[in-house]
């Protein structure tokens, strides 16, 4: 089934990165929408119906762990899986972001396979 | 939470970070732009025309900086975007700070007892060879050259202590 993806970064190459990365990992993605951060990303939430969000952490304006815990206030969107992607390695912020709904967590460097490995368990069996 | 003395004390001077830049920055250009880099021949110092940097800020202090020709810093947005280098435009500035911010965040990801106290800042890049850095680092760089597809790169961390 093909998924509608949400990317969230403030680097646009960054975005197409990882847009890549899901084609590459076999994800077969009907539309993606881009936000630079959270708070471009909860009005792009208001115009488009996504499955699947990844989320970079640090970000201006509102950062990816105050646009998770802002999610759940999006009517269409609060059950939408999001994926964190990140270079932030810290353990308290992989903790924080896993306490506020993220479904998963990948850090940068990444392969497509890694992209897969997290990615494809929370659309449960959308892909 | 560690001090930057007691991680020194358990992880040795600065010098053994060493290998742990040149990992990190290995990885960054494997995983994300397929290619491996080599090691040049000499050492000659080159003059760098794209410059980026990213600050480190708590544990750790200092700023990282990755320096290139124009030449590389176009080659690495082309395998970064999967676009030919002639297709290349000013998302370049980008693509640079972002390998710098992957290749500082890897690093110190690496050393034990940091990546938990020890924020990046959003890179910076500058464009052209004419400029002096003054940082507040007080120790010597640590810095490794390596070859991206045949093009010098200098990676350089100036820490603060």
């Amino acid at each position: 089934m093909p998924i509608r993806a949400l990317i969230i970064d403030d680097s646009s190459v960054m975005r197409k990165i990882v847009e890549r990365s899901l084609r590459q990992a076999g994800i077969d993605l009907s539309k993606v929408t881009e936000a630079g951060n959270g708070a471009e990303a909860l009005v792009a939430l208001q115009e488009n119906q996504v499955d699947l969000i990844l989320c970079d952490i640090n970000m201006p304006v509102m950062d990816g762990l105050e646009f998770i815990k802002q999610l759940p206030g999006v009517p269409n969107a609060k059950d939408v899986p999001v994926v964190m992607i990140t270079t932030e390695g810290s353990e308290s912020h992989v903790v924080e972001a896993l306490s506020h709904g993220a479904r998963g967590y990948i850090r940068k460097p990444f392969t497509p396979e890694q992209v897969k490995e997290h990615v494809v368990p929370v659309l449960g069996g959308k892909s | 939470m560690k001090s930057l003395g007691e991680v020194l004390a358990t992880n040795g001077s600065h010098e053994t970070w060493i290998p742990l830049l040149e990992t990190a920055t290995r990885e960054v250009f494997e995983l994300m732009l397929g290619c491996h880099l080599a090691v040049p021949a000499t050492t000659e110092e080159t003059t760098p025309e794209v410059t980026a940097m990213v600050g480190l800020a708590g544990q750790l202090s200092g700023v990282l900086s990755v320096r290139c020709s124009g030449k590389a810093a176009a080659l690495m947005t082309s395998k970064m975007l999967g676009v030919e280098l002639d297709k290349v435009g000013p998302e370049m500035s980008d693509a640079l700070g972002e390998v710098c911010n992957m290749v500082a965040g890897n690093f110190k990801n690496k050393i034990p007892g940091v990546a938990e106290g020890c924020m990046l800042s959003p890179p910076t890049v500058i464009t052209g060879s004419d400029y002096s850095l003054h940082s507040l680092a007080d120790s010597p760089a640590l810095e490794i050259r390596l070859l991206f597809e045949s093009e010098p790169i200098v990676i350089s961390l100036m820490i603060h202590s």
